[in-house]
């Protein structure tokens, strides 16, 4: 029965591995944005999934709602109301691009050496099996409860900063056409 | 029991999901994969927050993984409201073509 059970779990968590780099992978090599913000969604549904298997069910649903409802969404906004036409007909990748690869594999393998050589205990017991959204509101209103408060005030900041960054200012607009390069089309 | 998955198994996930979220920064021109992929990094970052709560058996790890994802809802909208400024401003983006401030 255990045995079925942790079968099932390394199936699970394999599949949701696959789906999280395979995801990320096809979202950074893709030429037209909006198939990037698909696979962006596909790799968030893995990493939610892995949330998922390590108990962390609130996590699970806030990454569903904030990143796949929310942010995922904004990025096709702002994709359809900036001309991407251009930008998908032009060289994707830098020049430089070989030895930026290089230097990433180096780093994926430096990682996983480092991590093969620590020490890690195996997960006993499990975390989230008495109400995982009630300890983590227990954590966030205690420990943590400045720090919630600051974050409250940074979500407002965005929000103005968004809106007063978005604004059309035509004076502005005038003086670049004016002075700087402006628009190149 | 040889198919147990351990918190190594979620690091080593983290890991690769950070390097290809790195990639994803370095080699694109286009500033919206770029922004992506920062998406990518701070998910990598989430596991690994993750994988170390439970390892610990305790939920302060979640709770930092809660502020990340707020953290990264005020980066994304920030960062695309600069980049629909930018937009409208200079007509590009493209990350190697913004090099007012380059020598």
């Amino acid at each position: 029965m255990t045995a079925n059970h942790e079968t099932l779990d390394a199936a699970l968590f394999y599949l949701f591995s696959l789906l999280a780099l395979a995801g990320g992978i096809l979202c950074i090599t893709r030429r037209n944005a909006v198939l990037s913000a698909v696979w962006l969604v596909v790799s968030l549904l893995g990493v939610a999934g892995l949330f998922l298997l390590e108990g962390a069910e609130f996590l699970f649903v806030a990454q569903i709602i904030v990143y796949i409802g929310g942010i995922t969404l904004l990025f096709l906004f702002v994709i359809m109301l900036v001309n991407l036409d251009a930008a998908a007909k032009v060289r994707q990748f830098r020049r430089s691009w070989p030895a930026i690869l290089v230097a990433g594999l180096a780093l994926a393998a430096e990682l996983i050496a480092l991590l093969g050589r620590g020490r890690l205990p195996v997960i006993t017991g499990n975390a989230g099996s008495a109400g995982n959204t009630e300890q983590l509101a227990d954590t966030l209103f205690s420990h943590d409860f400045v720090a919630f408060e600051l974050v409250s005030v940074l979500l407002l900041v965005a929000i103005v900063g968004a809106v007063w960054m978005g604004q059309r200012r035509p004076e502005r607009e005038a003086l670049q056409t004016e002075h700087g390069p402006g628009v190149d089309a | 029991m040889t198919h147990a998955v351990s918190p190594l198994h979620y690091l080593i996930v983290s890991a690769l999901l950070l390097v290809i979220g790195t990639l994803g920064v370095l080699l694109r021109r286009n500033i919206v994969v770029i922004l992506m992929s920062i998406e990518l990094i701070l998910n990598a970052v989430n596991i690994n927050l993750v994988a170390f709560s439970r390892m610990h058996n305790q939920t302060q790890g979640q709770a930092f993984a809660l502020f990340v994802i707020a953290v990264a809802v005020a980066e994304a909208v920030v960062g695309l409201g600069v980049l629909i400024a930018l937009f409208r401003n200079r007509g590009t983006v493209l990350a190697d073509e913004l090099d007012l401030l380059k020598w």
